[in-house]
């Protein structure tokens, strides 16, 4: 092995270490998603069917469609609950010794967003098992396919904390940030309802959910759970990274970011 | 205080830095030399620039005038050469308090791309330094705070840095674990022939012998021994003549 493939190892295995640690973080992550498949999908059930739309090749209950908006939902939430395990790092000083690492910070940073990810596929797995006893039962081959999709999408949200957080220096602000950035991404997003569907009551909303990045993750996951590749989700799921990601690197620089000449900017 | 000679055979080696937080001039012409396997202090006031200092040797400011060399690499052209030379321990707490001191110790390992395998014995070689091998597995929030900070030396040695920095290392702890902690690093000195910059504000840290830089409002007023800096008084009192503010 060489040293570079040693620290995104020893990365991944903290990151795993702290969420095995923290096992209410676990049960967090699932039960968010879970209350909305359990109460308020099935209580749309009734009033909210999906007609037949690509990846669908028929009718499908409410729950079968929202269920890859919440798998969208827990790569959100874990993307933006790293991103304030960093503000935290950084209040605390323990992301100094990350940062003085003799690896580059783009490495740093991508070995960091990549086994954050890692974990909340992990998280993403475990609600699909329990959404299979749900009856949301996609193809077996949807469970191997969507495992690209979740990286990327994962790796996209997550490059999008990351960006918030390097922008952020007190836990306090990044509350706010919250309420400013995950409730209007998802629910001005196609996890809840269909694009087509929106822009018959509002035409306004529409455009924002096809402009809104976590639109094309859950895109991205929903046709990958079918065995489908939806070339214009993945194509902006990753220009998106890509643009998120040399952001956050800019930001952490400390020759150029946001806190250049700011005292305890790092 | 005599013109300085660039070392660039010196643990580090620091030539006319100077550094800004906006208008405020933090750090002004500083030049200071740490020699191998040597002990030196940076002397100052809270404010004075030494975390800022710190902060522009370990990359996490970047320094815009001036040069910076650890171990003969410059810390600007050469950051991964420089910061490899390097072992930090920063005022506050670097370990996990959830995890133990070996999973901490294994992480940091890796951080410098040491295996877990070949990082084994030599944490237990650290912790053997720090008199802290019966904590091994324990979790780092249950140790004592002179305990956390003798695990954050361990943490800066584990890649046998030829540099060691120390920001306020005994910061909050009691006479007794201050000692403990100081002797320690006198010790790696002389058996690990680690050179040192113990950045402090407290004289009972320092000896008649020790080299000193005292640092003031971002200015070096003096780069000499403590003997000499005492005079015929204390170190309390010279200090005080130098900077005109008591510590």
């Amino acid at each position: 092995m060489t040293g570079w493939t040693i620290a995104f190892g020893g990365i991944a295995k903290r990151e795993f270490l702290r969420f095995t640690h923290q096992r209410e973080r676990f049960l967090a992550a699932l039960v968010r998603p879970l209350v909305w498949l359990f109460i308020f999908a099935a209580g749309f059930r009734s009033v909210l069917g999906v007609s037949i739309v690509p990846p669908y090749k028929t009718y499908v209950l409410y729950d079968v469609y929202v269920t890859p908006g919440l798998c969208g939902m827990i790569l959100l939430f874990a993307g933006m609950q790293s991103s304030l395990s960093m503000v935290y790092d950084r209040e605390t000083g323990a992301m100094r010794s990350l940062l003085v690492s003799p690896y580059p910070r783009w490495f740093l940073l991508g070995a960091k967003l990549t086994a954050a990810v890692l974990v909340a596929v992990v998280q993403v797995y475990a609600f699909l098992l329990i959404a299979w006893f749900w009856d949301v039962r996609p193809p077996v081959i949807g469970y191997l396919t969507v495992l690209p999709a979740l990286v990327l999408a994962g790796l996209m949200l997550g490059a999008l904390g990351l960006l918030i957080s390097s922008g952020i220096r007190q836990l306090e602000n990044f509350a706010g940030v919250m309420n400013f950035v995950i409730f209007p991404m998802f629910f001005a997003s196609s996890a809840l309802y269909p694009l087509w569907r929106m822009q018959e009551s509002s035409t306004l909303l529409h455009d924002i959910s096809a402009a809104n990045p976590f639109t094309y993750a859950v895109e991205l996951i929903r046709f990958a759970l079918y065995g489908q590749f939806n070339a214009l989700a993945a194509g902006l799921t990753a220009v998106c990274l890509i643009v998120f990601f040399a952001a956050t690197v800019f930001m952490y620089d400390p020759a150029k970011g946001l806190w250049r000449g700011i005292k305890g900017g790092v | 205080m005599t013109p300085h000679v660039p070392d660039i055979a010196a643990a580090l080696d620091i030539a006319a830095v100077s550094h800004r937080f906006g208008t405020k001039l933090a750090l002004d012409n500083v030049s200071l030399t740490v020699p191998k396997a040597a002990f030196c202090a940076l002397l100052g006031v809270n404010g004075a620039g030494k975390t800022t200092l710190f902060s522009l040797i370990t990359r996490l400011y970047d320094s815009t005038s001036g040069r910076i060399s650890v171990a003969g690499f410059d810390a600007r052209r050469q950051p991964s050469k420089a910061l490899a030379r390097l072992g930090v321990v920063f005022q506050s707490r670097a370990l996990d308090g959830d995890l133990s001191l070996r999973q901490n110790l294994t992480y940091h390992a890796a951080l410098h791309g040491i295996s877990a395998r070949t990082a084994k014995p030599r944490i237990a070689e650290v912790l053997a330094l720090v008199d802290l091998e019966q904590a091994t597995d324990n979790r780092v929030s249950t140790l004592s705070g002179g305990q956390q900070r003798r695990a954050e030396i361990a943490r800066a040695l584990l890649h046998r840095p030829e540099l060691l920095l120390l920001d306020e290392a005994t910061a909050g702890l009691d006479v007794r674990a201050r000692a403990d902690v100081l002797a320690l690093v006198r010790r790696l000195i002389a058996q690990e022939g680690v050179s040192t910059l113990w950045a402090t504000h407290i004289f009972e840290e320092l000896e008649p012998a020790d080299h000193i830089v005292v640092l003031h409002q971002g200015r070096v007023l003096a780069d000499t021994s403590a003997s000499d800096l005492a005079g015929a008084g204390t170190l309390s009192d010279g200090f005080m003549a130098l900077t005109g503010s008591p510590v």
